[in-house]
């Protein structure tokens, strides 16, 4: 059964008076990947938004159990979660490892390279805001090409970001997808089925940062629609090598109409000193990507 | 004065912060999810104002939400939490009603005294 605003549970498990700024995307999209998981789970989150948005202590704003772990050590943080739960005999409880791109695609690579080449029991989800964003919008290995960064403050960064979905894949891990916190319930559906498999299941979510990409609080979710109508993101999943286009990555490529990406780079401060071959460039990555994933996509 | 230990009490009193010895082991939390007491409306320069008229239950503003403020009681919306809406305005620009409209903060405490 499809989700829907009617049988969508009404138990929250991000509770109010959480840290997070007004109209963070990753705020939205935790509240659904814990709405998900039906609070049986062990959380483990290394230095990010997250640590902030759960608050300074004493304070936590989630009502399920969570683990504080160094940057560099998600992975092998999970890994130690299955153990000790293996050990003590505990079953029906999911390991959650969630982190930024920072934590995902820069520090803590080698930590989850490792756990999901030994195929350790756990969801790792990568929320990308595209930069460190808490400690004041420093370019990650996320941020892309052309983008205004607290370390790079005038021209914009000059390389490209890396793809960490593809990266994930290539461990050959039982459950890859990409989902946009624009897009809720797509990623609600995400968790519940990587929940009911074992191994290693990785989700990249989208998370669009109004402080640090330079847009209004109220437009997050418009941005990361434009980001999908643009192609600028792909929903996609890929389930024991199947893959699989979703939500409305699924329709556009049915109807084929993506947008150019300029009308996705204009709605945002940080693009500001973009120059046109820089745009020029990005356009050529997300067209060699889509057409990529619409030869991928069997089911069209 | 600022080495009398009655002073230094009185202070960590007043921002309830704990010493070691009432922390518990491991700094671990044990009263999970106390973050409800930190009401985050303040943070509001702008005030979404709910026009139940014009709602026809949907959910959007509900789903979209990032801090959980619309509140949803038996499946029908029952209204927006006042003391944790940061006041991102996501639920007034995604309603596809027009029933959520985002006043100034003050010209709703206006409205509200008249």
């Amino acid at each position: 059964m499809k989700t829907n605003a009617v049988n969508l549970t009404e138990t929250e498990y991000l509770l109010p008076g959480n840290r997070a700024c007004p109209g963070c995307a990753l705020s939205l999209a935790y509240r659904h990947i814990l709405k998900a998981l039906e609070g049986q789970v062990i959380v483990t989150v290394p230095a990010s938004c997250l640590t902030v948005l759960h608050g300074m202590y004493p304070v936590t704003s989630v009502n399920v159990p969570c683990v504080n772990t160094p940057f560099p050590s998600t992975g092998a943080s999970a890994t130690g979660l299955v153990a000790g739960l293996k050990a003590l005999g505990k079953k029906g409880l999911t390991v959650l490892a969630i982190a930024g791109d920072g934590g995902t695609h820069d520090i803590g690579i080698q930590a989850l390279s490792g756990a999901a080449e030994r195929q350790e029991d756990f969801i790792y989800i990568c929320y990308d805001n595209e930069g460190y964003m808490n400690t004041g919008n420093q370019r990650s290995g996320s941020t892309p090409l052309g983008a205004i960064s607290g370390t790079t403050p005038i021209l914009g960064k000059q390389q490209n970001q890396k793809d960490m979905t593809a990266i994930m894949e290539a461990h050959s891990i039982p459950y890859v997808a990409t989902a946009n916190a624009s897009y809720p319930l797509d990623l609600y559906e995400k968790v519940r089925k990587a929940k009911a498999i074992e191994g290693t299941r990785f989700i990249h979510v989208f998370t669009p940062c109004p402080p640090g990409w330079g847009f209004p609080y109220s437009d997050t979710i418009k941005i990361g629609e434009l980001a999908v109508k643009t192609g600028w993101v792909v929903l996609y999943e890929v389930e024991d090598g199947t893959f699989r286009l979703t939500s409305a990555s699924e329709s556009i490529a049915r109807r084929g109409n993506l947008r150019p990406v300029r009308d996705y780079l204009r709605e945002q401060g940080r693009f500001k000193n973009i120059t046109e071959e820089q745009i020029n460039e990005l356009q050529d990555w997300v067209n060699a990507r889509w057409s990529r994933c619409l030869d991928r996509a069997t089911s069209l | 004065m600022a080495c009398d230990p009655a002073n230094t009490i009185s202070i960590s009193s007043l921002l309830k912060v704990k010493g070691w010895r009432e922390i518990p082991i491991g700094g671990i939390i044990i009263d999970a999810g106390n973050s409800e007491e930190y009401q985050t409306g303040g943070w509001r320069s702008f005030r979404p104002i709910w026009d139940e008229s014009k709602c026809n239950n949907c959910k959007v503003c509900w789903i979209y939400c990032p801090d959980g403020s619309i509140r949803v009681r038996d499946g029908v919306v029952a209204g927006i939490d006042l003391n944790y809406c940061k006041g991102c305005g996501i639920c007034a620009k995604e309603c596809p009603q027009g029933a959520i409209e985002m006043v100034e903060e003050y010209k709703a405490e206006e409205k509200v005294r008249q």
